[in-house]
């Protein structure tokens, strides 16, 4: 059995070190490039969204590295995304690739079918291991966060551009190399003390742009066209409303660890813009608009794949809250059609006027 | 004076207005409809969407638009489930805030949600927090509902004898006798298309640009999911691996499988709107069904705000013709 999961941002060092670490042979997809998406478009719906076209590209190009199950994640909707398992399987049967899928869900009658899908994964393994998998997983998730907000800060402040990016495919490596949550923190210390040796300017007032929206373009900087990293060459200092272990923390430890933000706080601030859930994030994304103008943020810009169905509802929205609490917001819609250009224009044009805004707040004149 | 409720004439009017109109109208309101979609209407609603929505929502716009200052309330209910364990679209969710936040100098809002997911007890509140705007006395409201269910279920049991929604609301404007009149809508047809869809997309005429008026003169017989009894729906829904949980989309592939399997069947159209969430997967559901059996013709239409007639009309000519050539040739 070589099992393979769709790509989303760097949840593959967690994913891998999970399945690894209870001797699961794993395949990782090659990173998605445009190769994954155009092989994901041709196979896919027309206008289904772009994670989905994307997860039927990773799957072929792990196909053709030799995987022969999937890990899928599903759900019990309303958002399309609880239905991607089904419909890729009917894609990949009628592309002839002998796949099994299992999906990790929610189960419709008894907990015993999700405990089963489990199984199937990790055989006849003790249960104590699968939670010392579990734990390597979790550390990994962290450490990898915590480097992503080091990265943030750093990118709009360094004098030697690049460095702190440099710094930081270096440790995502080095991360994925380790063994042991011993070896997951030695890694982390030691990228914490190179991003600490970076020249960088500390005194400098940074424009603080939040992003929000749909968890996979979020988090899959392929698909979001670099979105953090060309804010932050434009001099911005970006935070994400989504990290993938608040995610992990939510969804499948139940919100077991308490320390770990929660996005119960973003669904009530979305009140009463949207006052019921939507399905995926597009309650969420309301809700962190709001709370970045209450953290002081300048502005906020949500990403979302076309025809989305839950960022569409916070898309329409989205204009009324940034009028109310007059923080200035930019929708950002990618599919496979967008081009870096198209939206390096957008966020430069963006990142003007909020340094226009600004400087009239503190009273100086262009 | 007589509140004047105004429903617009868009998304769930093809499925729940009989429904809705009796209730209101034995609370002693007055039901305004909006009027039957025209450009203009569409035009005001694509204007205050946002361009990512799918074209009846942005339709719906238009049509809550064209209630403005004719009502002194909107029925917008939030519909979030109308069956155990299914939704019906993010989008229908949303709706409410949708509206709220985008369309201007709108009348009181009626917007309940009615939310059937885990049970039932919550809709009867929901029902009666809509009677408590019109009537004081509980009674009334309950009698009302009940009324209302009744007029409903009469209509459900028109639209499963074939009868298209436009039809049956006459039917039963006209009182009762109208289910032997109309037993036999369509004859002397050789070919029989089933057509699948949103019940919102397939019965607006100016949006399906008369799809269904199109097909009876190039002379098929038209078969929608709406004739399909709910249970064959299940039955065939349950062949999908997971249960689909749209019930509109459950109700598309579900019919649509049915369609697959009945012999008198030549044809299958599948009407979706571009960047129809459910409708993206539905469709490709059910075409690739289509496509393994390789049994009956299948013609995908997608349909959105720049849709040209004359396109259409050149697809349908060439699938009828082609069912007919087929039909020739065995």
């Amino acid at each position: 059995m070589k099992v393979t999961f769709p790509h989303m941002g760097n949840m593959y060092i967690c994913v891998k070190a999970l399945l690894e670490d209870m001797g699961v042979e794993v395949v990782v997809p090659p990173q998605t490039s445009k190769r994954t998406i155009s092989l994901g478009t041709r196979n896919s719906p027309e206008f289904a969204c772009l994670p989905m076209k994307v997860n039927i590209g990773n799957f072929i190009e792990a196909h053709e590295l030799g995987a022969d199950t999937i890990i899928m994640a599903g759900g019990v909707g309303p958002c399309r995304f609880g239905y991607y398992a089904q419909v890729q399987r009917e894609i990949l049967k009628d592309l002839g690739y002998d796949y099994k899928m299992v999906v990790l869900e929610p189960p419709e009658k008894h907990i015993s079918e999700l405990l089963g899908n489990i199984r199937y994964v990790t055989g006849n393994k003790s249960w104590f291991r699968v939670i010392k998998a579990l734990r390597l997983a979790w550390y990994k998730a962290r450490a990898l966060d915590e480097l992503e907000v080091w990265v943030h800060r750093l990118r709009p402040r360094e004098y030697q551009k690049g460095e702190a990016d440099r710094v930081y495919g270096q440790a995502i490596r080095d991360i994925d190399q380790a063994k042991s949550c011993r070896e997951v923190l030695g890694a982390a210390a030691k990228a914490g003390q190179k991003f600490g040796e970076i020249q960088a300017d500390w005194t400098k007032k940074c424009l603080k742009i939040g992003l929000v929206g749909e968890i996979f373009v979020v988090l899959e900087p392929f698909a979001n066209l670099n979105v953090e990293k060309h804010l932050g060459e434009l001099g911005v200092e970006v935070e994400r409303s989504i990290y993938l272990s608040e995610w992990i923390n939510e969804h499948l430890f139940m919100g077991l660890l308490r320390k770990v933000k929660s996005s119960k706080e973003a669904r009530k601030s979305a009140r009463p813009y949207i006052n019921h859930t939507v399905g995926g994030h597009g309650q969420d994304t309301i809700g962190h608009t709001v709370l970045y103008k209450q953290e002081g943020f300048d502005g906020v810009v949500q990403l979302a794949p076309f025809t989305c169905m839950p960022e569409i509802v916070a898309q329409s929205v989205l204009p009324k809250v940034s009028r109310d609490y007059n923080i200035p917001t930019l929708s950002l819609v990618v599919d496979e059609h967008a081009g870096e250009a198209g939206v390096m224009t957008r966020l430069e044009a963006f990142v003007d006027l909020l340094t226009r805004k600004a400087e009239g707040k503190e009273g100086v004149n262009l | 004076m007589k509140k004047r409720v105004g429903i617009p004439r868009a998304l769930l009017y093809y499925t729940y207005y009989p429904l809705w109109r009796e209730f209101f109208t034995s609370l002693g309101a007055e039901v305004v409809v909006s009027s039957p979609t025209t450009k203009g209407i569409l035009n005001q609603g694509v204007k205050k969407a946002v361009d990512e929505a799918c074209l009846p929502v942005k339709l719906y716009y238009g049509h809550v638009m064209d209630l403005i200052g004719k009502v002194d309330y909107l029925f917008l209910p939030r519909m979030v489930s109308v069956e155990a364990k299914t939704y019906i679209c993010p989008k229908f969710l949303g709706l409410p805030d949708m509206i709220r936040h985008n369309v201007d100098n709108l009348p009181t809002l009626i917007d309940v949600n009615i939310n059937r997911h885990k049970n039932d007890n919550q809709l009867y509140g929901a029902v009666y927090q809509v009677g408590k705007m019109f009537s004081a006395n509980p009674y009334n409201i309950y009698a009302a509902f009940n009324r209302a269910i009744k007029v409903q279920n009469r209509y459900e049991t028109l639209l499963q004898q074939g009868i298209l929604p436009f039809e049956a609301l006459s039917v039963l404007e006209r009182g009762d006798g109208g289910d032997k009149e109309t037993a036999t809508p369509q004859q002397g047809k050789d070919l029989t298309i089933a057509l699948v869809g949103h019940p919102y997309n397939i019965y607006d005429n100016y949006i399906s640009m008369n799809l269904i008026e199109k097909l009876k003169t190039m002379g098929a017989m038209v078969m929608t999911p709406e004739a399909v009894a709910p249970e064959v729906v299940e039955g065939e829904a349950n062949k999908l691996p997971k249960k689909m949980f749209w019930n509109m989309g459950k109700k598309m592939v579900g019919s649509a499988f049915h369609f697959l399997n009945r012999p008198d069947v030549d044809g299958i159209i599948h009407l979706a709107a571009f960047g129809c969430g459910p409708d993206s997967f539905t469709g490709e559901l059910v075409e690739r069904e289509v496509r393994r059996k390789k049994t009956v013709p299948f013609l995908n239409l997608t349909i959105d705000e720049h849709t040209g007639e004359a396109g259409i009309v050149t697809r349908l000519e060439a699938f009828v013709d082609m069912i007919r050539w087929k039909a020739v040739s065995q």
